[in-house]
């Protein structure tokens, strides 16, 4: 969470902002797997930028630091191995929030504000406004938001946006030293890594390609992967989207129970305009006692 | 006069009322951004996702006295199959041609029903959605399950609970009398619970 001045394009649970005249370019990351040496520069810098408490390693059999992300830490580098038929295979992938154009956190969390997109791409969590539900963990379709059990808030990358509003790079790109974490304009980004996949197919990795997932409206990290075709292989998901249930619940279902609900409160209302009560026998009460059926209909 | 309702009968329900209440307000609050005020002037919406969980549980312990209490007077007999069939004389209040009733009539068996499972449903999807952290990632159809469940029979339970309200207090006068005293008037019990205490 940063305070700035950046434009708002989504917030959560409230109606959207008008949208600016101004053109915003989306900003994005570039994150090129191929020439990623698994340094973890970029978790050291996140962790010193944003002023994270050091979080324990745990030891999983590889290099990686631990099983997944923390509240504490927002910033991994997955290391996998994998063996085809093209022999062995040693994949680091630096994983974060993704910042989706169509953040599924962002349509599933009830606080309002709690959930911001700013024009420029960035999803961002503001802990003050956050009630710690959990929904968006339940939206996302790429298991990011932690929620502290120290705060009961969630936490995730945030592209930096503390150094991007004031015109820096994220602080994982200015610590990567091979040139694999780029940032910049998404469209620049995108020329990148489209050269890049023309190399890799050069040298013979046929399949190379971009992962920039249409589904969830495309994302502003811009990742190349040798192996497009099978992104299962870096723990990428083939065709995420906001699951289902997250689009049912907030849409239709939410529709549904309105008209439920008032159709039953306007449902009675008139009911008792046209029926009114039911008297005990012998009850004398004035003149509303007169035997229903007598009533004028 | 008749005692009704015993004054335990009467602790339990009130508890489950309230604490109801309470969940559909602040439920209702998370449920749409429209009605999110409603978890601000109940003391935040971090202080309402914190308590409601918590009134759940004392939702469903009342639930759990009442089914004790009740669950035998709520049983669907053949009687109750045939006033069902006949309910719209009942909607219409012309219950003199309604089949006698005992100490309950079957709309207010199926609400009692109603609220049971709605509230076991409530149970099971709202402690997943307690603990959404928790749940494996491997999982997460669990996450998403909850929460559709947890609407769906929230919503159910509301309908419920609208038609409980209405004809418990403008419908049938004397009704909430005895719910909060106890006692009903021989003419009361005979016109709307005829095969009750007889
Ligand atoms: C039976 C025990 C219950 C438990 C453990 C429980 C738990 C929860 C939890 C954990 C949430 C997420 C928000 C939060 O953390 O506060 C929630 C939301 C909600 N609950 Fe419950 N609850 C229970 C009973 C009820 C009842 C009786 C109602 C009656 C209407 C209800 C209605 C709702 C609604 C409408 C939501 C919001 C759903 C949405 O965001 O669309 N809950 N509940
Ligand atoms: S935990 Fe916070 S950010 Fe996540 S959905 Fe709930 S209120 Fe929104
Ligand atoms: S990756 Fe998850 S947390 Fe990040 S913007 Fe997308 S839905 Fe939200």
């Amino acid at each position: 969470m940063a305070g700035n001045t950046l434009e708002l394009k989504r917030i959560s649970a409230s109606a959207a902002p008008p949208p600016g005249i101004r053109e915003t370019p989306v900003l994005a990351k570039y994150i090129d797997t191929t020439t990623c040496i698994g340094c973890k520069a970029c978790e050291v810098a996140c962790q010193q930028w944003n002023d994270l408490p050091p979080e324990t390693t745990v030891q999983i059999g590889t290099y990686q630091t631990m099983p997944d992300m923390t509240a504490n830490f927002w910033n991994l580098i997955r290391f996998s191995e994998y063996e085809d038929e093209g022999g062995f295979h040693w994949f680091m992938r630096k994983d974060q929030c993704m910042h989706c154009g169509d953040p599924g956190c962002l349509k599933a969390c009830p606080a309002p504000g709690a959930i911001v997109q700013y024009v420029n791409g960035i999803v961002d969590f503001q802990q003050d406004q956050c009630i710690g539900c959990g929904y968006c963990m339940a939206g996302c379709p790429f298991n990011i938001p932690k929620l502290s059990s120290k705060t009961k808030t969630v936490y995730k990358c945030t592209l930096c946006v503390d150094r991007v509003a004031v015109g820096l790079e994220p602080a994982c790109i200015k610590a990567c030293p091979t040139g694999c974490l780029q940032f910049g304009t998404k469209a620049q980004l995108l020329e990148i890594a489209a050269k890049r996949v023309g190399q890799l197919r050069e040298g013979g990795f046929k399949e190379a390609g971009i992962y920039d997932p249409p589904g969830v409206g495309g994302t502003s990290v811009v990742t190349v992967l040798a192996h497009a075709d099978r992104p299962e292989i870096y723990g990428l998901p083939a065709n995420p989207s906001i699951p289902l249930a997250v689009s049912f619940w907030k849409a239709p279902l939410k529709w549904l129970g309105n008209i439920a609900m008032i159709g039953g409160i306007v449902g009675t209302a008139i009911h008792y305009l046209r029926y009114g009560a039911k008297h005990a026998e012998g009850h004398t009460e004035g003149p509303a006692e007169r035997p229903p059926e007598s009533r004028a209909s | 006069m008749i005692l009704r309702y015993t004054l335990k009968e009467r602790i339990v329900h009130w508890v489950a009322g309230f604490v109801y209440v309470y969940l559909l307000l602040t439920g209702l609050a998370f449920y749409t951004p429209k009605l999110y005020w409603l978890a601000v002037a109940l003391g935040g919406g971090t202080t309402s996702r914190e308590w409601h969980p918590w009134a759940g549980l004392v939702f469903v312990a009342a639930t759990v006295f009442m089914y004790r209490m009740w669950a035998a007077d709520m049983r669907i007999t053949d009687a109750d199959r045939e006033w069902s069939r006949a309910i719209g004389r009942y909607v219409r209040n012309e219950d003199a041609h309604l089949p006698p009733v005992g100490r309950y009539n079957a709309g207010q068996k199926y609400f009692f029903w109603l609220m049971f499972l709605g509230g076991a449903l409530l149970l099971i999807s709202g402690v997943a959605m307690w603990f959404t952290a928790s749940i494996p990632w491997s999982l997460r159809w669990l996450r998403h399950a909850a929460v559709l469940v947890h609407v769906s029979a929230g919503l159910a339970t509301i309908g419920g609970f609208i038609i409980h309200v209405y004809m418990g207090t403008a419908v049938v006068r004397g009704g909430f009398t005895s719910i909060v005293r106890g006692e009903v008037s021989e003419e009361w019990a005979r016109t709307h619970h005829r095969m009750w205490k007889r």
